[in-house]
């Protein structure tokens, strides 16, 4: 009871309309399953609005009718007394739909920033859309296609790239979606938190060629026991960051990006997070973006002290690869804790929040043998093949 | 007849008029005559929505199962050329290039458009980039989407992609021209008498929608040019992997594409000003407000392009700006619609056809305007962007709007243009068949769309399919609709009963001439001493709310050109 007071007192709608009269009213064929945390959110703004429009458009449609009835043309050289207008009645209904809008606004406004405000603690899953699919990769090192399997009740960071055109990860049961727009420096960050088991949807949003309509996945949200048996069921050979801290080696970035910063290269440990002083005096925050961009086009942002050395490896690591070298920079840098909005593109933004080292100071020593390049490859090829084959029409 | 007000000469049936007054094709191909020209347009123009619309069937058929009808590749196309052809060979010049060609010179009392040579070749521009587009669809047509959107357009799809550039490009000359005719014409050609606000509404809109047009379209010119040159010449502008920002391409593309739907409703919302005033014999009320809202229309439009963006990963700072000028441009939409509502009050209202084109624009448009509230509603349409909800809201608009508007039109001036009369009956029976075809086809995609269906997609899961096979039964009705509104139009052209000069009792100076005009509009100059919208001598007007401006009758003004305010 003294829940529902507090729901009511701070006009958090959430409890009455969200959860209250929902099986009340039977709309399941007007609402979609609510399952994230702020699904609820989004769905008491967009009952409000359908209110709001059946009001205007009842009251509108109402007065045309009466007058349309009432004032009906009764004989054919009939003039009405001509009415000039009344500024106080203009005033009025320009006024008040203006104060409803910016109220509108508000609301909207509000849940945006609440969706795009990346939690720092949380569980980070990898994301690429490629034409016609969905891959995607655990921290533990599991890889799915189309299938994507998250624990309930934990906040998880999506972090996705796309390796052609634009798509867009859209899950309607979390009323969650964004782009992901290629490009060197661009990662596209969304978050949720599902608030219920079960299996729904993915979507992708933006056109993106032939089979855009084939783009379907299933996301299966498991309670936390199922999940952590789901992953010690799963295929992984090594976390993402291992698989990282293998793929520095066998580039050779270990060469020049030496760990005790005797290199021609920064080093980069505990970098992660940071503002990095650039040549030409400016600097940047050391996130999932800056890293991307470094390693696809090193030469975009130069960091103070330091000669244009590296090489590009676009075309060399693909985006799975990518992101399995980002995890490993991350796991040997330094967490910052503070929320971010999730679009970084805005200059000065909050630093993106990031996730406790995965591994161990030590880790680098403790690479696994490492020549999975090819094998993993492979085995990613045949996924994809087979998702191809059966996993797209569903 | 009650409007006859003022002394304005007719020339009485059966004279010479335009459609007389010279034959054979080649009579109509060199013709400066703007009334000529529209019905070029009319022609041109109304073919191409017919296979704007057969595509759009052709859509609806393939949704009818969860596994689509046809190859997804052929229905990319199907949508594509729908989009294309709608957008950019119906939508933006139906209106303006149509019935603004006819009437706009009469309306301000003048002889044509300020320069009649460049009216005809914007519909030569028209027709060869509309070609372009048609020879692009049958070469295999383009399957982008309307949009273009980089890197997809520009380095992906094997489609004829740069074909249909060209033809865009083209077509964005034959507005611009238009446009600038327009103003020009406004400015230096009202007739002795015609002040600026004793313009028709339909004037101001058109006004406002040629600023829009000459602002705008250069853009799209610019953006399809850069398109264009990075598909032949693979420079890098949009396409990351050759350093270019697919972003950019999305600012680019919708700083001309939202003006763009202001392009295509603004002069609907013009015709439907007209029609409510006239099939109801009362001026508009708050006249100056809604001439007003009409420019406050056109400059807002150009600041809110962003909100098609909110999820491209643009910054949620610029999200917050976008969608905060988006609330602000929604008001004058408001207003208009307060405004007609209220003409009707104490009207002599007509159930003529023309009416209820009028009272289906205003049902569909409000609709279509509330609904932009939920899509300008950041963290809402972050669920709804890119899927049927957004469908089904510019429908509403766009066609609801515009498309209402242009047929309402069409039904008030069709005795003035062709000098026939087409049948009531029929017409009244289409119209209202048509109004709920239309709700049938669209209303279903708001739910379709909040439920979580994708737009573009050539299948679906079989969960959506019940609202797919309501919409398509919808599209039926509405396509039957059409053909009845196309058949007798073609009819009544030869068994039509002749049109008089002023059928409906209506007032401003295009019914001050015989119907079909004679090629000088009017036979003497005529002299302007009346206000807009003015059935009756303006001493018997009431004043609500406006104690400090007594209506005067207005003084005769003899000068060679209209008056400034
Ligand atoms: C005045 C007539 C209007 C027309 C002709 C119109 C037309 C359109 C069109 C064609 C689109 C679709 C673009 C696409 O995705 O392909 C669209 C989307 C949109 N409209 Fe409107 N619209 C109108 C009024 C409004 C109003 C008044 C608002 C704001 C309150 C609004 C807000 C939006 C927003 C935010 C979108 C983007 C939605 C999205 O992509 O998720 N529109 N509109
Ligand atoms: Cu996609």
């Amino acid at each position: 009871m003294p829940e529902t007071m507090h729901g009511i007192l701070s006009l958090s709608t959430q409890s009455i309309m969200g959860n209250g009269l929902r099986p009340l009213l039977g709309m399941s064929w007007m609402l979609p399953d609510q399952a994230s945390t702020y699904a609820p959110d989004v769905d008491n703004l967009y009952l409000f609005l359908v209110g709001l429009t059946i009001f205007f458009t009842v009251l509108i449609s109402a007065a045309i009718l009466y007058f349309f009835v009432k004032y009906r043309r009764r004989s054919n050289s009939e003039i009405p007394r001509p009415i000039a207008g009344s500024i106080v009645l203009e005033s009025t209904w320009s006024i008040i739909p203006l104060l409803i809008s910016f109220g509108i606004f508000a609301w909207g406004a509000n849940i945006y920033l609440t969706e795009y405000t990346v939690p720092n603690d949380a569980l980070d899953i990898y994301v690429v859309g490629k034409q016609w699919m969905w891959k995607f990769q655990h921290p533990e090192g599991q890889r799915e296609i189309n299938e994507l399997h998250i624990p309930v009740g934990k906040k998880i960071r999506f972090i996705m790239a796309t390796e052609d055109v634009i798509h867009s990860f859209f899950i309607p049961a979390f009323r969650m979606k964004e782009d992901i727009v290629p490009g060197p420096s661009r990662y596209s960050t969304v978050w949720a938190e599902a608030t219920q088991t079960g299996t729904f949807h993915i979507f992708c949003a933006e056109y993106c060629g032939t089979s855009h309509s084939g783009m379907i996945g299933w996301v299966t949200v498991m309670n936390d026991k199922d999940y952590q048996a789901w992953l010690s069921g799963g295929a992984a050979t090594g976390t993402m960051a291992e698989r990282g801290a293998a793929l520095f080696q066998q580039l050779g970035c270990i060469t020049c990006h030496k760990s005790d910063g005797t290199g021609p290269c920064p080093k980069l440990e505990g970098i992660y997070g940071k503002q990095q002083d650039l040549e030409g005096g400016t600097s940047v925050l050391a996130d999932d973006s800056y890293v991307r961009e470094s390693i696809l086009s090193p030469t975009a942002k130069i960091v103070k002290g330091y000669k244009p050395l590296m090489p590009s490896f676009q075309g060399i690591v693909s985006e799975e690869q990518l992101q399995q070298l980002i995890a490993y920079v991350k796991s040997i840098g330094t967490p910052v804790a503070a929320p971010a909005p999730g679009k970084g593109a805005a200059p000065g933004s909050v630093p993106a929040a990031v996730r406790p080292p995965i591994m161990t100071s030590s880790a680098s020593e403790s690479i696994p043998p490492q020549n999975e390049k090819a094998g993993s490859e492979s085995q990613n090829t045949q996924a994809e093949a087979s998702a191809k084959s059966a996993g797209v029409k569903r | 007849m009650p409007s006859e007000i003022g002394a304005v000469h007719t020339n009485g049936d059966g004279g010479l008029n335009y459609l007389n007054n010279g034959h054979g094709l080649r009579s109509w191909l060199l013709t400066k005559d703007h009334k000529r020209i529209a019905i070029l347009y009319l022609i041109t123009v109304s073919i191409f929505f017919v296979i704007g619309g057969v595509f759009a069937l052709l859509i609806r058929i393939n949704l009818l199962s969860p596994s689509g009808l046809f190859e997804p590749d052929t229905y990319n196309r199907l949508f594509t050329a729908h989009g294309v052809i709608m957008v950019f060979f119906f939508l933006v010049p139906a209106v303006p290039a149509i019935l603004g060609n006819f009437l706009l010179p009469i309306m301000i009392g003048a002889k044509d458009l300020a320069f009649p040579k460049i009216n005809l070749l914007s519909w030569y521009c028209y027709i060869v980039g509309a070609c372009f587009g048609l020879v692009a669809i049958i070469a295999g047509g383009v399957d982008t989407g309307w949009t273009f959107y980089t890197p997809y357009s520009t380095s992906f799809s094997n489609s004829n992609v740069l074909l249909v550039g060209i033809g865009i490009f083209i077509v964005g000359f034959s507005s611009i021209l238009t446009g600038l005719n327009f103003i020009v014409t406004v400015h230096t050609m009202r007739a002795p008498g015609m002040t600026w606000f004793r313009l028709p509404l339909f004037i101001w809109a058109h006004y406002a929608t040629a600023l829009v047009i000459m602002l705008a379209t250069p853009v799209l010119a610019i953006t399809v040019a850069l398109m264009a040159i990075e598909r032949v010449a693979h420079v890098g502008i949009f396409d990351p992997s050759m350093g270019g920002d697919p972003v950019l391409f999305q600012h680019m593309f919708w700083f001309y594409s939202h003006p763009a739907v202001y392009i295509m409703v603004l002069p609907a919302m013009g015709v439907v000003s007209e029609l409510i005033a006239n099939m109801s014999r009362k001026n508009i009320f708050g006249y100056k407000f809604v001439a007003m809202s009409s420019l406050a229309i056109a400059v807002f439009g150009f600041l809110v392009w962003g909100h098609h963006l909110f999820v491209s990963t643009q910054s949620v700072y610029l999200g917050l700006i976008f969608s905060f000028l988006s609330y602000a441009v929604a008001i004058p939409s408001a207003i208009k619609v307060f405004n007609w509502t209220a003409t009707l009050f104490k009207g002599s209202i007509s159930y003529d056809t023309p009416m209820l084109y009028g009272l289906g624009f205003i049902g569909l448009f409000l609709i279509g305007g509330m609904t932009g509230l939920f899509t300008a509603a950041l963290g809402l349409d972050v669920h709804i962007t890119d899927t049927y909800f957004v469908i089904a809201h510019f429908h509403y608009v766009m066609v609801g709007g515009s498309l209402m508007g242009f047929l309402g039109g069409l039904h008030l001036w069709w005795g003035k243009m062709t000098g026939r009369n087409y049948p009531e009956y029929w017409a009244r029976a289409a119209a209202v068949i048509q109004f709920v075809g239309f709700n049938l086809t669209f209303f279903p995609q708001f739910l379709l769309g909040y439920l979580g269906m994708p737009r573009r997609y050539a299948s679906y899961p079989p969960e959506f399919q019940l609202l797919h096979v309501l919409s398509t039964a919808g599209a039926t009705i509405l396509g039957i609709g059409m053909l009845m509104t196309i058949s007798y139009f073609i009819w009544s052209l030869k068994n039509g009963t002749r049109a008089t000069p002023n059928p409906w009792g209506a007032s401003g100076l295009e019914w001050h001439t015989s119907s079909p005009p004679p090629t000088e509009n009017f036979l003497t100059t005529p002299i302007v001493t009346w206000e807009a919208y003015e059935f009756a001598p303006m001493e018997t007007m009431d004043v609500l709310g406006y104690p400090g401006e007594p209506h005067t009758p207005a003084q005769p003004v003899h000068s060679e050109h209209g008056t400034e305010d």
